[in-house]
């Protein structure tokens, strides 16, 4: 035996392959373990699942959106600002895709790197990639604003495993509301140019925003209060328009995006734009199935 | 991601929390069962290991000051150790896990499990008078309370402002309102014109 007391470590060295994560490192397995997930709702399980996997999805992608942009901030603290809200909404995802396998009987790397694109729920509006800082804060601001609401109306949701995610992740995303609010208003109430930008970004991702507030029946059967989506949405706008008024912008009115046939991200209808998420973000896992390290 | 790499240990893959790690061949181990120690004492000895394990982000506080250990249990000498994350995409778990494994082998339990619970969910509400006291010392500013209920966007002003851990000025200001790690802020005392971290209330 060596001196180098981390060599020897057990807790480390006896760790073999077998239980070895290939995809994420952070190590830890289960974190269900202690919520009696036996007493799940009477939700068909399928439904369930694929509601996990929406709110994951919705993390996820838009967590690797956020990511892109690490090293191109226009100062470090805005490095910092976003790569930490990018790592939260990745650790949201993490656990709404464990909740998801479950369910499913499968994992969560599974089902990040192996699902094709129109097997993705995610809405449509995390897709796209900004055009700028302004186009970031003010997306930011109003997935915040949205997923807050949503989350916070599944604290009580009658699937014990989605209400601990809820939980925690609603004190999460009220900071990052926070964070984009702050410059939405700084941007929007600043110089000529910058209140052009900002306005211009608004406008640039506003026809997803529509789609954010579909009725969905399993939603409502999780949490009654997500039976009535336009509720949903004057609560969001209830944060939104003063934000937008302080900063001297205009709500944006233009023609919600249109899907296939009335279908669209939720449904697995997605913009160009998912693909090349896709293809990045799998591209290893798929090109060493099974790998670890 | 915004983690350091945690020395040596921060490659390779660490263990399973939830996972047994079965210590083979332990040379430090003293015996746990059978030597006599009462159950009770086993217990105890084993809380007080798991409570002194410090956090690998905030090391001048413990786990159990930081309010992020929750249950330690003996059954038949093995130990298992619920913890709660702080933020749900919290890296530094891993870390925790195996100092939580290495610390207990090295009083002499080889079984150990570590679990982790997501609720009720972490609050810096659970950072405990002695931790929150250890953090100013160590020129970390504590959190305020965190707000409860509908959180209303903040308007500058409505809120304590933070006192400086150095100087107790609380003439200070945010410099960035995401530190180095997800827990942190970084803040400015006018005063004496130390910047400072902040445990970010939440
Ligand atoms: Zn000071």
């Amino acid at each position: 035996m060596t001196d180098d007391a981390w060599m020897t470590d057990d807790a480390w060295a006896t760790d073999g392959p077998a239980s070895a994560r290939w995809a994420y490192g952070t190590g830890f397995r289960d974190p269900f373990v202690d919520i009696d997930l036996s007493a799940a709702p009477a939700t068909d399980p399928e439904q369930l699942a694929a509601r996990c996997l929406m709110l994951g999805d919705d993390a996820l992608v838009y967590s690797h959106r956020l990511q892109q942009w690490i090293t191109r901030l226009p100062e470090l603290e805005e490095e910092m600002a976003v790569a930490n809200i990018a790592l939260d909404l990745l650790g949201q995802a993490r656990l709404l895709l464990t909740r998801a396998g479950h369910l499913l009987g499968t994992d969560e790397d599974r089902l990040a790197f192996f699902r094709s694109e129109h097997e993705f729920r995610n809405v449509r509006l995390v897709e796209r990639a900004d055009t700028d800082f302004a186009e970031l804060v003010g997306r930011l601001l109003v997935f915040s604003t949205w997923r807050l609401e949503l989350l916070r109306r599944l604290r009580n949701s009658s699937d014990p495993g989605l209400a601990a995610i809820a939980e925690r992740g609603a004190t999460e995303l009220a900071y990052h509301r926070e964070y984009a609010a702050g410059w939405v208003v700084r941007l929007g109430d600043g110089t000529d140019l910058s209140h052009q930008r900002m306005q211009a970004g608004l406008e640039a991702f506003w026809p997803y925003v529509d789609e954010l507030f579909q009725p969905d029946p399993v939603l409502a059967e999780l949490s009654p209060e997500l039976a009535d989506p336009a509720a949903l949405r004057s609560d969001v706008d209830a944060v939104l328009d003063p934000v937008l008024a302080t900063a001297t912008l205009q709500r944006p009115s233009v023609a919600p995006a249109a899907g296939v046939g009335g279908r669209t991200g939720r449904d697995g209808i997605h913009t160009e734009d998912l693909g090349y998420i896709l293809a990045e973000m799998q591209s290893v896992a798929r090109a060493h199935p099974e790998g670890v390290w | 991601m915004m983690e350091p790499a945690g020395g040596p240990r921060g490659s390779g893959s660490g263990p399973e929390t939830s996972t047994a790690v079965t210590g083979g061949e332990t040379p430090t181990a003293t015996a746990v069962a059978g030597d006599g120690e009462s159950a009770s004492a086993l217990l105890d000895r084993a809380r007080r290991v798991a409570e002194s394990v410090t956090d690998p982000e905030l090391p001048a506080v413990t786990l159990a000051e930081l309010g992020i250990l929750r249950d330690v249990t003996v059954q038949d000498g093995h130990v298992h150790v619920t913890i709660t994350p702080t933020y749900l995409g919290c890296p530094a778990l891993r870390e925790i896990s195996g100092d939580l494994h290495r610390q207990l082998r090295e009083a002499g339990f080889a079984d150990v499990t570590v679990h982790v619970q997501l609720t009720p969910a972490w609050t810096s509400d659970a950072i405990t008078a002695e931790g929150r006291r250890k953090l100013a010392v160590a020129g970390i500013a504590p959190p305020r309370p965190a707000a409860r209920g509908p959180v209303p966007l903040g308007l500058p002003g409505r809120r304590d402002p933070v006192a400086c851990p150095r100087c107790g000025s609380a003439d200070t200001t945010v410099l960035a309102p995401f530190g180095a790690t997800l827990c942190l802020a970084l803040h400015r005392c006018r005063a004496c014109g130390e910047p400072f971290e902040y445990v970010k209330d939440i």
